[in-house]
């Protein structure tokens, strides 16, 4: 669009003699101008067919290598890939999927709660051919539908860390007992506080959350305590992140400046929990329990951070879900039921009654 | 002194020279310049280079798995697609959506609603917030950004409010429908699907064959142009957005019937994954210029691909790698192109 | 002051488009103070003045852009009002505006019909609203032809036009539609040579086929090319009226700027 100048003309026009001078020219003469930004449309579309015949040979070169007809598919769909556990899950599942001679295709959703990125992964590796589908769905009713699909093709459907509702939706389930693990948790922090009168403070994960419930149920079960007893003087939620934790634990101890012993639905909580504590200078005073078993939880075991952790084993759930479906594959041997991947107590300070492992051989089995 | 005037408009001579030079490149020129020539090359190449890597590919069954897996973006795109054509854009389009399936979810399950109210008002829940979108655009000349994002955050809080727990299954008949399916052959089409290629088919209609869709591309090319000739401009903007919320609405129950379960989390990007079809897909945006069939091959471009490398065993971060390049690349042609023009 | 009254040149026929007295202020600003204007059947109105004289708030009150504080104005003796460019049209009126109101992407037929598209006969236009493209392919086709305007295709898109070609296409589409007379803001300001040679021959094809033709232009040579009649305006009033044959192009320019005195000056009604 040519912009008028206001500035009176009085004789001759002297845009003709300035940019727009191309334009008015005929066909013939503007080419020259014209063929340069055609050259540069050719050179965008030069570009873009180059990426995609890298691309082309890329993936004619890794199927090439990976070319084994007969190779057991499996595939697994985590919850996301920004949570370290189930990072671990999923390294633990190739390399065992490596040692049997079967070939992983693992998929995530995009997002903690992404349903329709695992649905969608699930319907691929359906057509992928995959033996079996490994899956720690991120909505427990969401997969119903496709899961289903997947099981009506004679494929092996097993869930993994985290149950379908309702569980049978799926052949079998690896995963820990959490209520197990907080009974443990709540043996040892009873134990722990020896004759003491309690003062429980509760930091949980996230509201709705099975595996949160059943570990706070769990732990107060193992410590001997009804919900609602007065002994719980505080209970906060903290969504199992480090920030919150902190935040949490110090509002609890402002309000209760008497609390002993502590509960938190996993590490990431304690180590905001700890900060909390240390900082009131109350290390000495207070008993900080935990569940998870991650190399960092073990480390904080070690430094006396935590008094003790519950390990939960997620590479024992990958690698008996990947020989499952290698097993099934050979035999068509199907698992079933709810398959407890266990669930150990780890401390320094252990208790005779009490079975527990120390930290070094925490560090040796942990999942980071 | 005075000048004279050099001739008549084009003098004979020219034209025969301008229209040879037209035929020597103007064929090759003129179909790459179509605007879904592009992007339907890049469609077919992907194709072929998985079918190539995989014989699981180019199978029947697989094949129309891609389209049912595209028919929830697809459609949402639609409407995107109409509210680009005039320069603006949608970011509340997911979130729409997934109140609809919300809404029309809670009516049927918890209060035991007829479903085909819990649908119609879910239909009339999405419209109106198009419509609320629409009013902000054309009546307070509000930049469509900012009105879908502060739109999308109300959305969200509402859908949250509504829902008060998380998802939920939905196993109404109708509300499930479009996810039944018949089959041709080794082919399962669901009717979903369906619906989906008849609104790809009502819209271009619309948009190519109406007076309305001309004003449109008029309103997103040069607005002041389109209300200088007389263009209703704002009653046009209110019925673009009007008519992409029900275009919504329908994503809702066309995602009932994919997944018959109302989560709140869901088509949390299906802003992006449909403002990234339309781009793939060559309609430019700086309004004005594109076309629809183009969004329909942007979305099974980004369906294909996700497809494809799961089926072939490669790393998912490639599927983000190749949809960013596709979306520059596309911005950078339709850029070229602009300059060439001017 | 003391004016000679002198008749401007006997009277080529019916006054088509008449404005009397027309104020308009812009707060403090008065953009027109008291201007006056006749268009007469079958001729070129040039309108030309120096910056702020007013030119361009005329044209508006003439199509309808701008509504006016004081002054009438009359099309073909009866009053008329309008509020928006829209009633002007709606009479007849056509404006060639000065950034010529195109949508570059779309092609010249949509473009010509933009606004005004011709839609099916029958139930297929009224109830499917289907467009009738090969009939103002068609018309399109046939105006261009008619106002020996060659353009290499009718669906080629506005953008690829050089600027002259441009400035055709929204003359053009005037020409098509008006049917009493046209108004053209600044038609040849910054087109070259030969396209202004070519829009200096619509407007005269568009006179010739029996539509007035307003024109504002700050390009003497070109008005003094294609103009019948040209009116001076100074700070917000007509102060001359003359042709090219009367005056000389400085002597117009010096009667825009003050320095002459307009030896004729009409007197607000």
């Amino acid at each position: 669009m040519r912009i008028a100048t206001e500035t009176p003309v009085m004789f001759y026009d002297a845009a003709a003699c300035g940019a727009g001078a191309r334009d008015k020219l005929p066909t013939s003469q503007r080419t020259t101008s014209e063929r340069g930004s055609w050259r540069s449309y050719r050179r965008i579309a030069i570009a873009l067919l180059a990426t995609v015949s890298a691309a082309t040979l890329f993936v004619g070169a890794s199927t090439v290598a990976n070319a084994a007809g007969d190779e057991i598919l499996i595939g697994l769909v985590t919850k996301t890939e920004v949570n370290p556990y189930f990072v671990k899950l999923r390294q633990a599942a190739a390399a065992e999927a490596e040692k049997q001679g079967a070939k992983l295709i693992a998929r995530f959703g995009k997002f903690d709660g992404d349903n329709e990125g695992q649905v969608a992964a699930v319907e691929d590796l359906i057509s992928a051919g995959v033996k079996g589908i490994l899956i720690t769905p991120n909505n427990s009713t969401g997969m119903l539908g496709v899961i289903k699909k997947a099981r009506d093709k004679g494929i092996l459907v097993i869930a993994l860390d985290t149950a379908t509702d309702p569980a049978d939706a799926v052949d079998a389930t690896l995963a820990t007992d959490n209520f197990e693990a907080g009974l443990l948790q709540g043996q040892y922090a009873r134990k722990a506080l020896d004759d003491k009168t309690p003062k429980l403070a509760m930091l949980d994960g996230t509201p709705g959350g099975s595996v949160d419930v059943q570990r706070h149920d769990g732990f107060l079960k193992g410590f001997g305590l009804k919900e609602g007893d007065p002994a719980i003087v505080g209970k906060q939620i903290t969504h199992g992140a480090q920030d919150q934790g902190q935040t949490a634990m110090e509002n609890l101890l402002t309000a209760h400046p008497d609390i002993n012993v502590v509960y938190t639905v996993n590490e990431p909580a304690a180590e905001g929990a700890y900060a909390a504590i240390k900082a009131r200078g109350k290390l000495n005073d207070i008993v900080l329990t935990s569940i998870d078993g991650g190399r960092l939880g073990v480390q904080y075991v070690n430094a006396g951070k935590i008094a003790a952790t519950v390990m939960q084993f997620p590479k024992i759930m990958a690698t008996r879900g990947v020989d499952y479906v290698v097993d099934y594959a050979k035999t068509g041997k199907k698992p079933s039921g709810f398959i407890n991947t266990g669930a150990s107590l780890i401390t320094d300070k252990p208790f005779s009654d009490l079975p527990s492992k120390d930290t070094k051989w925490g560090l040796e089995n942990c999942w980071g | 002194m005075r000048l004279q005037s050099t001739g008549d408009g084009v003098s004979a001579d020219q034209t025969p020279r301008r229209t040879a030079d037209n035929a020597r490149t103007g064929i090759m020129r003129q179909v790459l310049l179509k605007p879904t020539v592009g992007p339907l090359i890049v469609l077919l190449l992907f194709c072929a280079v998985f079918s190539l890597a995989t014989h699981t590919f180019l199978a029947a069954g697989n094949l129309s798995l891609v389209v049912q897996q595209s028919v929830i973006v697809g459609t949402l795109a639609i409407g995107q697609t109409m509210i680009i054509l005039t320069a603006g854009v949608d970011l509340a389009n997911g979130g729409i959506a997934v109140l609809g399936t919300i809404v029309a979810g809670r009516l049927v399950a918890e209060q035991q609603n007829p479903a085909l109210f819990s649908l119609l008002f879910a239909l009339i829940l999405c419209t109106g917030f198009g419509m609320v979108a629409g009013l902000l655009v054309s009546r307070l000349t509000l930049p469509p950004f900012i009105v879908t994002l502060g739109l999308l955050g109300i959305i969200t809080a509402i859908t949250r409010l509504v829902a008060h727990g998380g998802a939920f299954p939905v196993t109404d008949d109708l509300l499930a429908w479009p996810g039944n399916a018949f089959a041709v052959g080794d082919a399962s089409i669901t009717y979903g699907m369906v619906i989906m290629f008849g609104l790809y088919l009502l819209v271009w209609y619309l948009l190519t064959q109406t007076a309305w869709g001309r004003h449109i591309y008029a309103i997103g090319n040069n607005r002041e142009a389109a209300r200088l000739v007389g263009i209703p401009v704002q009653s046009r903007l209110l019925s673009v957005y009007t008519f992409a919320g029900l275009l919504y609405g329908i994503g809702s129950w066309l995602a009932l019937g994919r997944i018959p379960n109302a989560d709140p989390n869901a088509l949390q990007n299906a802003n992006l994954d449909s403002i990234t079809a339309v781009v793939i897909g060559g309609t430019s945006l700086f309004g004005g210029r594109g076309s629809l069939w183009g969004t329909l091959i942007g979305t099974l471009i980004v369906a294909v691909l996700r497809n494809g490398l799961t089926l072939t065993g490669i790393d998912p971060l490639w599927q983000d790698l190749v949809t960013g390049i596709l979306v520059i690349s596309a911005v950078a042609l339709d850029q070229v192109s602009k300059r060439k023009q001017r | 002051m003391k004016v000679e009254q002198k008749p401007v040149l006997p009277p080529l026929g019916t006054v088509v488009l008449e404005a009397r007295g027309i104020v308009k202020r812009y707060g403090h600003v008065t953009a027109l103070g008291g201007a006056d204007l006749e268009l007469v059947a079958g001729e070129v109105l040039a309108i030309v003045g120096d910056n702020g004289a007013g030119k361009s708030t005329l044209i508006k009150v003439l199509c309808g852009a701008v509504v006016p504080d004081e002054g009438q104005v009359l099309l073909d003796g009866a009053p008329v009002h309008f509020r928006n460019p829209l009633d002007a049209r709606k009479r007849g009126i056509e404006t060639v505006y000065q950034d010529l109101a195109v949508a570059p992407a779309l092609d010249i037929a949509t473009n010509l019909f933009l606004g005004r598209e011709l839609r099916r006969r029958g139930p297929v236009g009224s109830w499917f609203r289907l467009l009738d493209k090969n009939r103002m392919r068609r018309e399109a086709q046939r105006e261009m032809d008619e106002l020996k305007f060659h353009l290499p295709s009718i669906d080629s898109p506005v953008e690829k036009l050089s600027g002259g070609q441009r400035q055709g296409v929204a003359v053009a589409r005037a020409a098509i539609f008006a049917r009493r007379l046209v108004i053209m803001d600044e038609p040849t300001a910054a087109l070259g040579v030969r396209e202004s040679g070519q829009v200096l021959n619509l407007i005269r094809s568009i006179r010739d086929r029996g539509l007035p033709v307003i024109l504002i232009s700050h390009d003497m040579p070109h008005v003094f090319e294609v103009a019948d009649r040209i009116q001076i305006m100074r700070l917000g009033r007509r102060v001359a009226l003359t042709t090219p044959q009367r005056h000389s192009m400085s002597e117009v320019v010096a009667i825009m700027t003050g320095a002459a005195r307009g030896d004729e000056q009409t007197s607000p009604a």
